[in-house]
């Protein structure tokens, strides 16, 4: 016990009192608190009224470095992921130059390290064709060597279902998985909301759901055609859903996201053409909504992502029409995904599954379970305390959200990654 | 009647009193019209902006005579002529054009929204000339006093609004307008025409044109956009006019004494005979005449609002 570097004394571990003993940047134990054990470390820390979770684990986000600094950059980014309790940042390839070749994978990851050496880390994931084009392959080995984590081609769905079998194929030769965003782009072009009622009264162009559910379609087909997994990024329907189940049942290995505004806001929030409520896939109808919490629930859905996607304002205080798509999300999430634990709408061990434990073992990173060896990645969350959404509270630059004035509750206390405090 | 809106974004705004106070105070300067000297000081020293970021003869041309036969000082903004078409963002030209302290501001814009977005952040009154496929509250406003000039009032009469409803600011403006003043309404159209949700409006809807007209008391064209044949919505002209395309057979089967509208301008021949829109039943020179008195109404309710207060 003498190498102990951090004990956390009387934290909240599925609805027990813990001392977590952190050595050597790892877990070293986890014993009940009523144990008193005495432990000589150079750092204590009382946690009573804070629950321990391992530190989460974002598959989708944009950090708009390089090209697009001024929306966010790899800095403020890790930042925002710091304080909203990721200790993993996965980010998508759609920055400018794309991520389609080393010397950007490798310029991120020394971004990323020199702004946060002790953390959040930074897993790029790279561009699945040049230029997103979706007509060469990008040199997959070369980005794989380089340190990217998977292969997508982001919010510009691959038409081509050929190219589209090739691209998975060759991803899996470099023991990657792919992750597609799900829309089949004929039925989507120049779409900001959901087809339904309420597009067709406020005269927005709009996407039906079958456009996510018939390439959701396609994939999991492939998949089980190729007997190669595929990651189905930020599903937003029932439709989808129930394909997904489909196909897990039929044991095709197939993975899918969603993300914490597919749980809790609908097609309604576009009224008044309010463009912080324009995303790609958009908010969908009451019935998807319970749709996507009971798939969670039942484990169809397996991660939860952010898909952040900051923009500056400027940008958004647009024509409806002209708006880009986007929700910045990494300060919310947690609050967020807390609030449905609060309504017994989820369980802490759903937010924890799919925060955590599903996204690092789909993208093969290490787990925090907190048994011993494992690394000493955990947050205290404090589950009372309220805070409100605004552009001071935001550590993004992005503060593109329809949560601004709205009251969150629970929030990061204290982040360790690394045994090593960023929070 | 002290008036207490502000903008003019839609007829979903109006109460069905505000909205037959509309057509009360168009009746009176409708006599304006008629006059040898058609010109009153009513707002005179006011100023009006038509801000017009899509092309429009007809609309811009009745809202510019409105506005200078009540004396209103009239000041055109297109967008070729404007900043925006140098890339700047219509928030930037709103604060500008807000600078330069109009009374109104009328605007025309591609965008469904837009006019909610101006009048979000301008001072003075904004009257949404057209949004996207959201609204034209002063096209429905003047059709409903074309058609109370003829009937003397909108309860149980039955209206059927035929062609590209999805597209359609008219129609959506229409269909609440109608229903407000307590007409019935009918949709027809092909089912790639008609909007997502069609079936939660307060209307009846068709494909079959033959249905639709059954006992209508007045049908309303809606323009055809030729490009909706490239977007695979349509097959083409031929096909459209002899499905949809108004003419006397279909008519015969509306009630006698029907009425026909069209909001302009008209693809003769596609959306109505040619023959039906020069006849008798056919009001669409007077919803021309008819949209200058609404338009005087309008500008005059919302340009003295503050005064009224």
């Amino acid at each position: 016990m003498s190498t102990v570097s951090l004990v956390v004394r009387n934290a909240l571990w599925k609805k027990k009192k813990v001392d977590l003993l952190v050595a050597r940047g790892r877990v070293a134990s986890l014993i009940p608190s009523a144990r008193k054990t005495r432990v000589e470390a150079a750092q204590e820390l009382d946690a009573s009224g804070l629950l321990l979770l391992p530190s989460l684990t974002d598959c989708h986000t944009h950090l708009r470095e390089p090209g697009f600094e001024y929306k966010e950059d790899i800095a403020s980014g890790l930042d925002a992921a710091a304080h909203g309790g990721f200790g993993n940042v996965l980010c998508m390839a759609n920055t400018n130059p794309v991520n389609d070749n080393a010397t950007v994978t490798e310029r991120m990851l020394d971004r990323a390290r020199a702004a946060w050496p002790h953390g959040p880390r930074l897993y790029p994931i790279g561009a699945l064709s040049r230029g997103l084009k979706a007509e060469e392959l990008a040199p997959m080995a070369e980005l794989a060597d380089a340190g990217c984590v998977a292969f997508s081609n982001d919010g510009l769905p691959v038409p081509r279902a050929e190219f589209f079998r090739r691209a998975m194929e060759y991803a899996w030769d470099q023991g990657k998985v792919v992750i597609d965003h799900c829309e089949e782009p004929s039925m989507a072009r120049g779409a900001g909301m959901n087809e339904g009622a309420v597009s067709g009264r406020l005269g927005i162009p709009a996407q039906p759901d079958v456009a996510e559910a018939a390439q959701v379609a396609r994939d999991i087909l492939l998949a089980d055609y190729l007997k190669i997994p595929i990651h189905l990024a930020h599903i937003s329907c029932r439709r989808s859903v129930e394909l997904i189940a489909w196909a897990k049942e039929r044991g095709v290995q197939v993975t899918a996201e969603t993300c914490p505004h597919y749980l809790t806001l609908t097609e309604e929030r576009v009224e008044g053409y309010d463009s912080a409520a324009k995303v790609n896939p958009p908010l969908r109808t009451r019935d998807d909504v319970e749709a996507m919490l009971q798939a969670l629930r039942s484990g169809v859905i397996d991660i939860l992502a952010t898909d952040h996607a900051p923009h500056a304002a400027h940008e958004k205080e647009v024509e409806f029409d002209l708006a880009p798509c986007g929700i910045s999300g990494l300060d919310t999430a947690l609050s967020v995904t807390w609030g449905l634990v609060e309504k017994k709408l989820l369980t802490l061990d759903d937010l924890v599954r799919a925060w955590s434990e599903a996204p690092c073992r789909v993208f093969g990173l290490p787990v925090n379970r907190f048994q011993a060896g494992d690394p000493a990645d955990f947050l205290l969350f404090d589950p009372a305390a309220q805070w409100e959404v605004t552009p001071e509270t935001m550590r993004s630059k992005g503060k593109n959200t329809p949560l601004l004035g709205t009251r969150l509750r629970g929030r990061v206390a204290a982040h360790f990654l690394g045994g090593k405090k960023v929070v | 009647m002290q008036w207490r809106h502000k903008d003019l974004l839609d007829v979903s705004q109006l109460s069905a009193d505000e909205a037959r106070h509309v057509l009360d105070t168009a009746r009176y300067f409708r006599e304006i019209n008629s006059r040898p000297v058609k010109k009153v000081p009513t707002l005179k020293g006011r100023s009006v902006v038509l801000f017009f970021a899509e092309p429009s003869t007809r609309t811009k041309t009745s809202f510019d005579v409105a506005g200078k036969r009540l004396s209103a000082d009239t000041f055109s903004l297109a967008k070729s002529g404007s900043s925006l078409s140098k890339g700047e963002s219509l928030k930037d030209t709103a604060l500008t054009l807000q600078a330069m302290n109009p009374d109104a501001i009328v605007l025309r814009h591609s965008v469904s929204g837009a006019a909610q977005f101006m009048a979000e952040r301008l001072e003075c009154s904004v009257i949404n000339a057209g949004d996207g496929r959201h609204a034209h509250p002063t096209q429905a406003l003047l059709d409903a006093f074309t058609l109370v000039g003829r009937w003397g009032d909108l309860k149980g009469r039955t209206v059927l609004i035929l062609g590209d409803v999805a597209h359609s600011r008219v129609a959506r403006s229409n269909v609440l307008l109608l229903n407000l003043l307590g007409a019935r309404v009918r949709l027809c159209g092909p089912r790639t025409l008609l909007p997502p949700g069609v079936d939660t409006w307060e209307a009846e809807v068709f494909s079959d044109l033959g249905e639709a007209v059954r006992g209508a008391d007045a049908v309303m064209c809606l323009r055809l956009q030729l490009e909706r044949m490239q977007a695979g919505l349509l097959p083409d002209l031929r096909e459209y006019s002899r499905t949809f395309g108004l003419c006397e057979r279909h008519m015969a089967q509306a009630a006698p004494d029907a009425l026909v509208l069209h909001p302009g301008p008209i693809n003769r021949g596609v959306e109505i005979a040619s023959d039906l829109a020069d006849s008798g039943r056919s009001v669409i020179l007077d919803q021309v005449a008819s949209g200058v008195a609404v338009r005087m109404a309008l500008l005059f309710l919302y340009m003295t609002r503050k005064s009224a207060e």
